[in-house]
């Protein structure tokens, strides 16, 4: 119960309560419905709607309870608390692992899961749907075209020699608040050592950190920071496809690193017939590209990826429990922090 | 052959072979069966169990101290590592003595069967499932103090069993094929082991009833000592046989001479006897005595039948030069009975070859029967030709006949016809003509001579 007990210790020093934060509630259907899947969700209500109204729409006589928290509380839900939920669905894929590894997952086992390619699904208890890309995503007024850079390490240079031009206008995650964050870092630092010295270069020139891709999406578009480092691209697609002309996704020549949105039953479902419908439903977004249009997802299409470049594909499987390790995490998160100089911002 | 079917039979030589040749196949392939599943299942355990301190290794080798703290920066090769081998879950636990420095610390530590052991697996239940669990012991210097470390490392076992049960459906996959080809193997190996042994029956079963020379095929070894008995078996019913031919022949010749004495004696004594009474009483005699020597030369003829039809003498002969040897003899006993012989052609110079004697046996024999059972003032016709590719010689009587169920018996040994059993007489006439005539593939047929009489028709194959 180690593990429990430093994510609780971890949690509670950032001044969330014991019992798991919700952030937004929805109900779908009709009121009275009997046939209820109650969800819990890292997804926006206005990204996931159509979606749920897809559902709603397919499934007249089911309603659905769409619960919207952050990846850690919707881990701490389904984890810590087994709190009562019949699909879980998260882009924080570690947490998500985590849950399946420590056999809290249901298996389920149905044709449209069969069609998922590997290392989208992992025993038959946790289900990719949707892959996102984090992209690079600058504000044009703060670069002349030509300066723009086509990989980290051009990145690594423009911001060592402009440090003053950028101080305070770099934005990227807060890997000690944001799952998705934390995910994506540790992931870019297996991929390239590079990694660091983009850190580094950050932390000299000062940057700010935020919780959640939209917000950051915001202040590059207000021109407020002149780029954030990895948001993920169906957010930043639906702002540039609303016609926003200052932001522009720039994809990295070197590596780009991809997620996948997961879902999975937990073991103590109540609406096992419901979730799986759900379920079903989540994985065969493919099938339905006018609903992936409009909710700016990627769905998972038989083993390829929209864009063929160098994709470094986050894949299922246990080896993403290695940065949820007290001690690794602590490490990882110290290396950050002082590469990041948050104390300096501090004080 | 109906003596085979009343042989009484217990179980079958070729069945037994083949349900032991399956027997074995089937105790042969649940062995293989069973080898290759337990050969599979060691080498899954070690396959998985290399891959566990693999990982374990890995991550005892990033352990270092950090102001006397035990740090460890977990590797995340050695989890890649398992998690490329196959979806299972993983546990963990780096513990020293019982405090848990980091890992799940609800997973148990296997303490090794010795202390100097560099690890201990075991299997057990972890979280719900069955899981292959590793402890590693490591002595690490943590400030100049050394300190016992355990990496505990589980894995569950779907991996594992995925690897058994395809060695296991390969396994059996390949132990029905082969049950299937040893079967059709026994069943090949049976019936080629026991061919001999059928053609060997083939050939006793072809053989005609008088065929008694010894069975002279080559045999194996096992049927070797069947044969010799049966050899044996041959002669000495052949010299059995031939001894009571012998008998028989020498009987009938040492009655026949003292037989035709009292005949000429009798016919003498008839002459001068006197009273009616007397002279009735030596006609019983004469009768009496003719009847027995005509037995005993039949008798005797069908011992020289039997003699000879084992090495006939075929010799070609014109049918008009058999009947009038054969009938000749005849003659006196036909003109004493007041009965007229007649022959009539119906073709000239009919070649047949045939053992002359034989022949003259046979066609005496059926003459002598027809002038036996004929009254006087009747004709007895003797009539040869040709009809369809076959010599035919056909002796018509008008004496009593034989009724329909005779004709079917007629050359039964010792049978006799219904109409005769007034007269005397042996039964061997017809059997005698028949056996002659089966030597020279020849064909026997008996009607009836219209109202009265019948017809004996022997019928030769022409000489070419």
């Amino acid at each position: 119960m180690r593990v429990i007990a430093a994510a609780i210790a971890f949690l509670t020093s950032f001044g969330w309560a014991q019992a798991f934060e919700i952030e937004d509630q929805k109900f779908y259907g009709f009121e009275d419905s009997k046939d209820v899947v109650k969800i819990i969700s890292t997804s926006d209500i206005e990204i996931f709607e159509p979606l749920l109204l897809a559902f709603v729409n397919k499934y007249p006589s089911v309603g659905v309870d769409y619960t919207v928290a952050s990846s850690q509380q919707v881990f701490k839900a389904v984890y810590d608390e087994q709190a009562e939920f019949d699909l879980v669905i998260s882009s924080a894929m570690d947490l998500q692992m985590k849950i399946a590894n420590d056999n809290l997952a249901r298996q389920h086992i149905s044709e449209a899961t069969q069609r998922l390619p590997e290392g989208a699904k992992w025993r038959d208890r946790v289900f990719a749907f949707t892959y996102e890309t984090a992209v690079f995503l600058i504000s044009r007024s703060a670069f002349h075209q030509s300066e723009v850079p086509l990989s980290r390490r051009a990145l690594v240079e423009l911001v060592r020699q402009n440090t003053d031009r950028f101080s305070g206008r770099i934005g990227t995650y807060d890997i000690r608040i944001s799952g998705l964050g934390y995910l994506l870092a540790t992931q870019d630092s297996l991929s390239s050592q590079t990694y660091w010295r983009l850190t580094e270069v950050f932390g000299l020139a000062g940057t700010r950190l935020y919780c959640c891709s939209a917000d950051m999406i915001r202040d590059v578009e207000q021109g407020r920071l002149a780029f954030a480092y990895n948001v993920l691209d169906s957010y930043a697609l639906r702002k540039v496809a609303e016609g926003k002309p200052n932001v522009q996704i720039v994809e990295f020549s070197d590596f780009q690193t991809s997620i996948m949105r997961t879902a999975l039953i937990p073991k103590n479902v109540k609406n096992e017939e419901a979730a799986e419908a759900m379920l079903d439903f989540l994985v065969t977004l493919a099938d339905r590209p006018n609903l992936a249009l409009s909710t700016g997802m990627n769905p998972i299409i038989e083993g390829e990826p929209k864009s063929k470049k160098l994709l470094s594909s986050v894949t299922l499987g246990p080896s993403l429990l290695v940065f949820l390790d007290s001690m690794k995490r602590s490490d990882f998160v110290n290396s950050w922090v002082s590469s990041m100089r948050i104390w300096q911002e501090s004080n | 052959m109906s003596v085979a079917t009343s042989t009484p039979i217990k179980g079958s030589v070729q069945r037994r072979l083949v349900l032991q040749l399956i027997f074995v196949a089937l105790i042969l392939t649940v062995l293989f069966v069973l080898a290759v599943r337990l050969v599979g299942e060691r080498i899954a355990q070690s396959a998985q169990d290399s891959a566990l301190f693999a990982a374990a290794a890995s991550i005892a080798s990033s352990m270092h101290s950090d102001n006397g703290e035990l740090q460890l920066d977990l590797p995340h090769s050695a989890f890649a590592m398992l998690e490329a081998i196959s979806e299972d879950s993983i546990f963990y636990r780096v513990s020293v003595g019982s405090r848990t420095v980091t890992g799940d610390d609800e997973l148990s530590v296997i303490t090794p069967a010795s202390p100097l052991a560099e690890r201990a697996y075991a299997t057990e239940e972890f979280r719900g499932e069955p899981v292959r669990i590793l402890t590693v012991p490591r002595a690490l210097d943590v400030e100049g103090v050394f300190t016992n470390v355990s990496i505990t490392l589980a894995h569950t076992r779907q991996g594992f069993h995925s690897t058994v049960s395809q060695i296991q459906s390969i396994a059996t996959g390949v132990g029905i094929g082969f049950f299937i080809v040893s079967v059709a193997l026994c069943l090949l190996a049976s019936q080629s082991a026991l061919k001999p042994l059928k053609s060997l029956v083939n050939a006793i079963e072809r053989r005609g009833p008088e065929d008694l020379r010894p069975v002279n095929r080559e045999v194996p070894s096992e049927v070797a000592p069947l044969i010799t008995a049966l050899n044996s078996f041959i002669v000495r019913l052949s010299g059995s046989l031939d001894k009571a031919e012998e008998f028989i022949a020498e009987a009938a010749h040492r009655i026949r001479t003292p037989m035709a004495l009292v005949q000429t004696n009798a016919e003498i004594a008839l002459r001068f006897a006197e009273t009616s009474k007397s002279r009735g009483k030596i006609r019983e005699i004469i009768v009496a005595a003719r009847e027995s020597s005509r037995s005993a030369s039949q008798l005797l003829d069908h011992a020289t039948v039997a003699f000879r039809a084992e090495n006939p003498q075929l010799a070609p002969i014109s049918l008009s030069e058999l009947i009038e040897r054969s009938i000749s003899r005849f003659f006196p006993i036909a003109e004493m009975k007041g009965i007229t012989l007649t022959v009539s052609p119906t073709k000239s110079n009919v070649i047949v070859a045939v053992d002359s004697l034989l022949m003259q046996s046979a066609i005496g024999n059926v003459l002598d029967n027809a002038i036996k059972y004929s009254e006087s003032d009747t004709t007895v016709d003797i009539s040869y030709g040709v009809l369809n590719d076959y010599g035919f010689i056909n002796i018509s009587d008008q004496g009593p006949g034989f009724s329909d169920g005779d004709i079917k018996h007629a050359t039964e040994l010792f049978f006799r016809g219904k109409k005769t059993e007034s007269t005397e007489g042996t039964g061997l006439g017809l059997k005698i003509v028949s056996d002659a005539l089966n030597v020279h593939n020849g064909r026997l047929e008996i009607t009836k001579n219209g109202e009265r009489g019948s017809c004996v028709s022997l019928q030769l194959p022409l000489h070419s």
